[in-house]
């Protein structure tokens, strides 16, 4: 297996249940790679394991083939990770938390003013991190992930919990590193998310990898119906085999320009997941919200 | 500049913000130049109040400080982004004991400038008052390692903070809390402080001695248990 990150066989139990079984992956270098599944799934304490946070009780997890385990001070300074709990300081502002850890990881203080801009948080640099949003607080426990200039980034839910807009600034800031070379490994449950920014996704469902591909190769691979939905112009809908026989069909509508819209039948990552589960991702997280 | 003055830094900088943390700082200090300068009952030493409230002071404010803090770091994560960035458990400790430490000793000289002293007992009360702080601190920060949350690390840190600071306040009027709190470090303070310029008692050094040791222990006992996260 080769990658910067490499995981073999990685399994972890915690009082007496197993959370990871077997996970197997590498990530290579400049990838955005996902981590998907509901909520306990195993995603957090994946990350966690990744990032030296804790220790595996099966299998390895390597960083530029160093055991993740006893990561050296030097590899330590090439990651930066955002969990979901942020662990932002409340009564500092934004600027005095970048700044602190601008300090602790020996980067410029100038980077922390480019990543304030970058975020959308120059204007709130002075606010106290309690009174920011839920976005700009994400946004600037991102800023300070990115604070060292990490050669490998954890995401933990980055945009958990926030409106389409916010996440959507963030994800354009990721793609902007991934522009960069940075290399990415997130968890999320957002499938628009995970379709947009990864390369490669991993689907997770308890503590075990089901499938493990490109998003849209994933789609096709479970593309059983292997169809087309056809909407005509006056709203009916066909749905034709996608193959050969289909196109003295298309054709006709096409010269008599009835044709409003073609949709593939494959599925999205949601379904691909409730196809191999028998669960739906987001589960648990509307159990919660109840 | 050392991730442990930094830390330093930014935890002093932090207390100034955070009022619950402050007020320990501050309550004993104030109150003991009030009563010291505008109460003075007939009968009772020169310097009681000081003594009294020096005793107290040592016995709360760092423990719940220490406590505090460290609960404050794990409940809220920012512990685990530090373990993240580099900094070590070693550097962590230093820092933030240091916070607690230097905001105690510059209320131990606001309580010495209360009472009546010279330079050289000046020196001793502060000398006493600095090794209590530092035996409090152990025992805060040991409860703030086995603590989950500040919730929980209040719970436990109250009746250990009474403890402490009322058992020598109460020997002076019942025999048998005299009797214990000659075994509490506090107690020592108590004695210690009392008998300022007069001959120190080897026995009282070495219950003292055995206070720190035990404190240390627990300390040690609750970082290798719970760690830091």
């Amino acid at each position: 297996m080769s990658g910067i990150l490499c995981v073999e066989s990685v399994s972890h139990c915690y009082a007496g249940q197993t959370v990871l079984r077997e996970v197997s992956f590498s990530v290579g270098r400049g990838e955005i790679f996902g981590l998907l599944g509901p909520s306990g799934a195993g995603k957090t304490t994946l990350v966690k394991i990744l990032t030296g946070q804790l220790s595996q009780t099966g299998g390895t997890a390597t960083l530029w083939g160093e055991d993740t385990r006893r990561l050296s001070a030097q590899t330590r300074r090439e990651i930066g990770a955002m969990m979901d709990d942020l662990g932002l300081y409340d009564r500092f502002t934004a600027e005095e938390n970048l700044s602190f850890y601008a300090a602790l990881t020996r980067a410029q203080r100038s980077r922390g003013e480019e990543l304030l801009c970058r975020c959308g948080l120059w204007q709130a640099r002075k606010t106290p991190a309690a009174r920011l949003s839920k976005g700009m607080r994400n946004r600037l426990a991102l800023a300070r992930a990115l604070l060292g200039g990490p050669r490998l980034l954890f995401l933990d839910e980055p945009t958990a919990g926030l409106d389409p807009a916010a996440a959507r600034g963030i994800w354009r800031l990721l793609e902007e590193e991934r522009e960069k070379g940075m290399t990415i490994l997130l968890t999320t449950h957002n499938m628009v998310e995970a379709q947009r920014l990864c390369d490669r996704v991993a689907l997770l469902h308890e503590g075990r990898i089901v499938a493990l591909g490109a998003p849209e190769a994933l789609c096709r691979q479970h593309n059983r119906q292997n169809g087309l939905l056809i909407t005509l112009k006056d709203g009916q809908r066909q749905w034709l085999e996608n193959g050969p026989a289909a196109a003295p069909e298309l054709c006709r509508w096409l010269e008599r320009d009835q044709l409003a819209a073609i949709h593939s039948t494959e599925p999205t990552l949601e379904e691909v997941f409730l196809n191999l589960t028998g669960r739906r991702l987001e589960d648990e997280q509307c159990g919660a919200a109840l | 500049m050392s991730n442990a003055a930094l830390l330093f830094k930014r935890q002093l900088t932090d207390t100034f913000r955070n009022k619950t943390v402050l007020i320990q700082f501050l309550l004993f200090p104030i109150l003991t130049l009030i009563m010291q300068k505008m109460v003075r009952p007939e009968g009772l030493p020169e310097n009681f109040f000081v003594t009294l409230f020096g005793t107290m002071y040592v016995g709360m404010a760092p423990m719940t400080a220490a406590a505090a803090i460290i609960a404050e770091e794990k409940e809220k994560n920012t512990l685990r982004v530090l373990l993240l960035a580099g900094v070590r458990p070693r550097e962590y400790l230093i820092g933030s004991g240091g916070a607690v430490f230097l905001p105690c000793l510059i209320g131990g000289v606001v309580l010495c400038a209360a009472g009546e002293y010279s330079p050289a007992e000046r020196v001793q009360f502060l000398a006493v008052l600095a090794a209590g702080t530092l035996v409090s601190i152990l025992l805060g920060g040991a409860i703030g390692v086995a603590s989950r949350s500040q919730m929980s690390a209040t719970s436990l840190t109250v009746p250990v903070m009474l403890l402490c600071s009322f058992l020598p306040m109460l020997g002076l009027f019942n025999r048998w809390a005299g009797v214990l709190a000659r075994w509490l470090y506090s107690g020592q303070v108590n004695r210690l402080l009392g008998g300022i310029g007069g001959r120190v008692d080897p026995a009282d050094l070495l219950i003292f001695g055995l206070n720190l040791l035990l404190a240390a222990g627990l300390f040690v006992t609750a970082y290798r248990k719970r760690g830091l996260t």
